[in-house]
C-alpha cells in the first residue's frame, strides 16, 4: 500500500506539463465543437441535444483524466474511481427519475 | 497550526504523515461526490422546469453567448494554471507556485466579476429568479456554482499567504494545495455541464 502509495506520489498523479497541456487542447476543441453545434443550426433540437450531451460526456472524462489524474493504476485511484462510480449511478438515477415522474406530471398538467 | 511542516520528520512520523495525507485526501474526494449530488440534483431541477417560462421571457432571449464563451475560457484557463502550480508545488519552486497561484486567483476573480454582472443585467431587465420557474432553477444552479468558485477563491488566498509564509511547501501544504486542485477542477467540471446543458441547452 505504502509501495503503492509512493509511486503514485510521484509518478502521473500530480502530472506535467505536457499532460495538462494535451488535456487543455482536448478541452477546447470540445468547447469549440458544442458551440458550433448550436450555432451552425446543422441539426435538429434532439440531435443537437444528443450530441451536446456526447460531447459533455467526452469532456468530463477527459478534465478527470488529464486534470484530476484518474485511473486504475493504484489501490487508492481504484477505490476513487469506485466511489466515482457510484455517485455517477446516484446523479443518473436521481436525474432519470425526476425527468420521468416530472415531465409526465407536466404534460399531464398542461403547464408548458 | 503550531506544526512546523519544514522540520525534517522521522522515518516514523513521516509514516504517519503519508497515512494522515491519504486519508485527508479520500475524505475530501468523498466531499466532492456528495458536492456533485447537490448539482446533479439542481440540473435535475432545471431540467423539469427549463420550459417553464410563465410568459416570461426564455433563455434564448436572455443568454448571451459571447459572455458564456469568456467564462468557459477564462475557467478552463485557470484550471491549466493551478494545475502548474501543483507541478511547481511538487517541484518546490515556491515563486512559481506563488505566480501560477496569483494568475488563477485573477482568473477565477474575472469569471465571478462577469457572473455577477451578467445576473445583475438579468435582474435589470426584470428577468430575476421571482420571474419564472425557469429563471429560478438557473438562478438556484449557476448562483451555487458561483458561489463554490467564489469560495474556492477565499481558499486561494488563504493558501497563497500560507506558502508564503511560514508554512512553505511541506507536506500539509501539500495536502491542502492537492485539496483545492481536486475542488478548483471539479468546479470546471461542473461548468461543463453548465455551459453545455444550460447556455447552450436554452439556446438550441
Amino acid at each position: 500500500m505504502s509501495q503503492n502509495h509512493m509511486t503514485s506520489h510521484e509518478g502521473e498523479s500530480h502530472g506535467s506539463y505536457g499532460s495538462y497541456v494535451v488535456g487543455f487542447v482536448l478541452a477546447v476543441v470540445l468547447t469549440v465543437a458544442s458551440f458550433a453545434a448550436v450555432l451552425s443550426k446543422a441539426f435538429s433540437y434532439w440531435t443537437t441535444i444528443a450530441v451536446l450531451a456526447v460531447l459533455a460526456v467526452v469532456q468530463v472524462i477527459v478534465h478527470l483524466v488529464f486534470f484530476l489524474h484518474m485511473g486504475t493504476a493504484t489501490a487508492k485511484k481504484r477505490m476513487d474511481l469506485f466511489v466515482f462510480l457510484v455517485t455517477v449511478a446516484m446523479v443518473l438515477i436521481l436525474i432519470a427519475g425526476y425527468l420521468f415522474v416530472l415531465w409526465d406530471a407536466q404534460m399531464n398538467m398542461m403547464s408548458r | 497550526m503550531s506544526y512546523d511542516a519544514n522540520h525534517a520528520p522521522s522515518a516514523h512520523h513521516d509514516e504517519h504523515e503519508q497515512h494522515g495525507t491519504e486519508t485527508t485526501m479520500f475524505g475530501f474526494w468523498v466531499y466532492l461526490m456528495t458536492d456533485c449530488i447537490i448539482f446533479g440534483t439542481l440540473f435535475a431541477v432545471f431540467a423539469t422546469l427549463c420550459h417553464q417560462f410563465a410568459g416570461g421571457p426564455t433563455g434564448k432571449e436572455l443568454f448571451d453567448l459571447k459572455n458564456v464563451e469568456i467564462e468557459t475560457a477564462i475557467l478552463l484557463l485557470s484550471s491549466i494554471t493551478y494545475g502548474f502550480a501543483l507541478i511547481n508545488a511538487h517541484a518546490k519552486k515556491k515563486g512559481a507556485v506563488l505566480v501560477w497561484l496569483l494568475l488563477t486567483f485573477i482568473l477565477g476573480v474575472s469569471f465571478v466579476c462577469l457572473e455577477i454582472s451578467e445576473f445583475s443585467e438579468l435582474v435589470a431587465h426584470g428577468a430575476g429568479p421571482d420571474k419564472s420557474a425557469f429563471l429560478s432553477s438557473f438562478f438556484a444552479l449557476v448562483g451555487t456554482h458561483g458561489l463554490h468558485v467564489t469560495i474556492g477563491l477565499i481558499w486561494m488566498v488563504v493558501l497563497f499567504f500560507q506558502v508564503l509564509g511560514r508554512q512553505g511547501l511541506g507536506s500539509r501544504m501539500m495536502t491542502k494545495l492537492t485539496c483545492l486542485s481536486l475542488f478548483w477542477h471539479f468546479l470546471d467540471i461542473v461548468w461543463i455541464c453548465v455551459f453545455s446543458f444550460v447556455y447552450l441547452g436554452s439556446v438550441v
